[in-house]
């Protein structure tokens, strides 16, 4: 069943059109891929689907109704987006892994948030540590339990491992191929050559924001 | 009360003054002297006007003349805090939201000043009084209005990543307006700390020069310290709130320039 489709969608900024006429369906608990040049469009049709940025036209359908029909909050609490080079925000990791419970009107469980921490390899004392202390691929790895402690029905992974130094990127690898066992829709945007040789579902962007094909294996 | 005079001889005498800042902007080649004549004429013009207007308006002693200039001081202070945002588009809408600042902040603040019995009700009294409190407020207004722009263009990347993992808008923006509310507030709470210290205030001043007991022009410097301080925080907070929604669209998205 699917719980994403993009229907005729186009996007555009300043007269420029990133993305022309985009159709794509995502099967529920798939895992799919893009790659393609940079500056053809990945990060932007991954922001669409997030709703950070509205289609110029065309629909986005997510499990059954329009993007636009969701209040922002809560669609944005199931179609979770980890930015490319991920910011973190206010003083401490506290304060950025805070955020997800705040938002949800709940209190700070310091046990769970123990836990997403061990995933990703790094100590429950790690909570108090200043954002500024972080190295990148600490950070990286912050990003992503904020995304994951409520964990989103879609979560779209932009270039997360780009850039992450080799142990960082074991880390965020392994913890993606976890989620694939869980029941999280995955979309995930990379260059990287291991992860496109394991990927099952690949869609080659060109220049343009255009679908230049779809492998299947 | 003795009375003060500076008669046109002593003013002319004193227009040396500017003549100190004239000789020091062409030297140092700030390119200042045509400024600084703009300047000084406008505000021999807007004062003498301004000095017969309010004869008149005192003359009369009229509650309605009283209440429209008190109005359009506010009008006139809203124009000028709107002016300050650099982010106001919807034209008449966004200055409605800062009159409305203004005007809640003057005004609520007027009113709990005479209704603490230390202003009679005569013009004399509450209209430089009005002007003194919207013009404090219309300062941290214009403050809180570029804060909020400045640290909305800063810390863009981190209200996005707040919005993407599903914060409302007041909840990505909260910790920005904090932070502008405060700046706004900052100028009146550090001068309530050096008041009487380093400078006596223009109103405390004024008084001691007309002769009134220092002791007694105090009680009015505490008045308006206490004055300010309502002023400048009603205005900023409302004023605030209502601005930063004004840096997202209608689906929660941040604007594109700013
Ligand atoms: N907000 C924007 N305003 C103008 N141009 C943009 C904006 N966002 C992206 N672009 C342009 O759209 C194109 C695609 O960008 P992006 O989606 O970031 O590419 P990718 O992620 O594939 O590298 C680029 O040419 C970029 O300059
Ligand atoms: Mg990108």
């Amino acid at each position: 069943m699917a719980i994403l489709t993009l229907k005729n969608v186009s996007y555009t900024v300043d007269q420029q059109q990133i993305i022309p006429d985009l159709n794509l369906t995502v099967a529920a608990n798939d895992f799919l891929t893009i790659t393609g040049p940079s500056g053809c469009g990945k990060s932007t049709l991954l922001k669409l689907i997030a709703s950070l940025a509205t289609p110029t036209s065309g629909e986005i359908i997510f499990a059954g109704k329009n993007q636009l029909d969701y209040e922002r909050p809560l669609y944005r609490q199931q179609v979770s987006y980890c930015f490319q080079q991920p910011t973190l925000f206010d003083q401490t990791v506290r304060d950025n892994l805070q955020l997800p419970f705040e938002i949800r009107q709940q209190d700070f469980d310091q046990a769970r948030v123990t836990n997403y921490l061990e995933l990703v390899a790094l100590p429950a004392n790690f909570i108090d540590k200043k954002i500024t202390d972080l190295s990148g691929g600490e950070r990286q790895r912050v990003a992503l339990i904020r995304n994951l402690i409520f964990p989103p029905k879609i979560l779209l992974l932009d270039e997360v491992t780009a850039g992450l130094d080799s142990r960082s990127k074991e880390i965020v690898q392994d913890l993606i191929r976890q989620l694939t066992q869980d029941k999280i829709t995955l979309i995930q945007v990379t260059h990287d050559s291991d992860e496109l040789k394991t990927a099952a579902n690949i869609i080659h962007m060109k220049q343009g924001g255009i679908i230049d094909e779809t492998i299947s294996r | 009360m003795k009375q003060l005079v500076v008669n046109n001889a002593s003013l002319a005498l004193a227009f040396m003054l500017v003549l100190v800042a004239m000789i020091i902007s062409t030297k140092e080649k700030l390119h200042l002297a045509k400024d600084i004549i703009y300047s000084i004429i406008r505000a021999i013009i807007q004062l003498t006007i301004i000095g017969y207007v309010l004869k008149y308006i005192f003359q009369l002693n009229n509650a309605w003349l009283t209440i429209l200039m008190c109005l359009l001081i506010v009008v006139n202070a809203s124009w000028n805090a709107y002016k300050r945002n650099p982010n106001a588009r919807h034209h008449f809408r966004d200055y409605l939201e800062t009159f409305l600042a203004l005007f809640i902040s003057t005004f609520v603040t007027l009113g709990l000043i005479i209704l603490s019995g230390s202003l009679k009700l005569v013009p004399s009294q509450i209209i430089p009084i009005t002007g003194m409190i919207a013009g404090n407020s219309m300062v941290a207004v214009g403050l809180c209005y570029r804060a909020l722009n400045s640290q909305f263009r800063d810390q863009r990347q981190q209200i996005l990543e707040k919005l993407a993992l599903g914060a409302p808008i007041k909840t990505a923006s909260l910790p920005i307006l904090r932070e502008s509310i405060k700046t706004a507030m900052q100028p009146t709470i550090d001068q309530a700390k050096t008041v009487g210290l380093v400078n006596l205030p223009g109103m405390m001043s004024g008084l001691i020069f007309a002769g009134v007991d220092p002791v007694r022009a105090i009680r009015y410097q505490i008045l308006i310290t206490f004055m300010l301080l309502s002023t400048t925080s009603l205005g900023a907070i409302i004023a605030g709130y209502q601005a930063y929604r004004h840096y997202f669209n209608d689906q929660q998205q941040l604007n594109e320039t700013n």
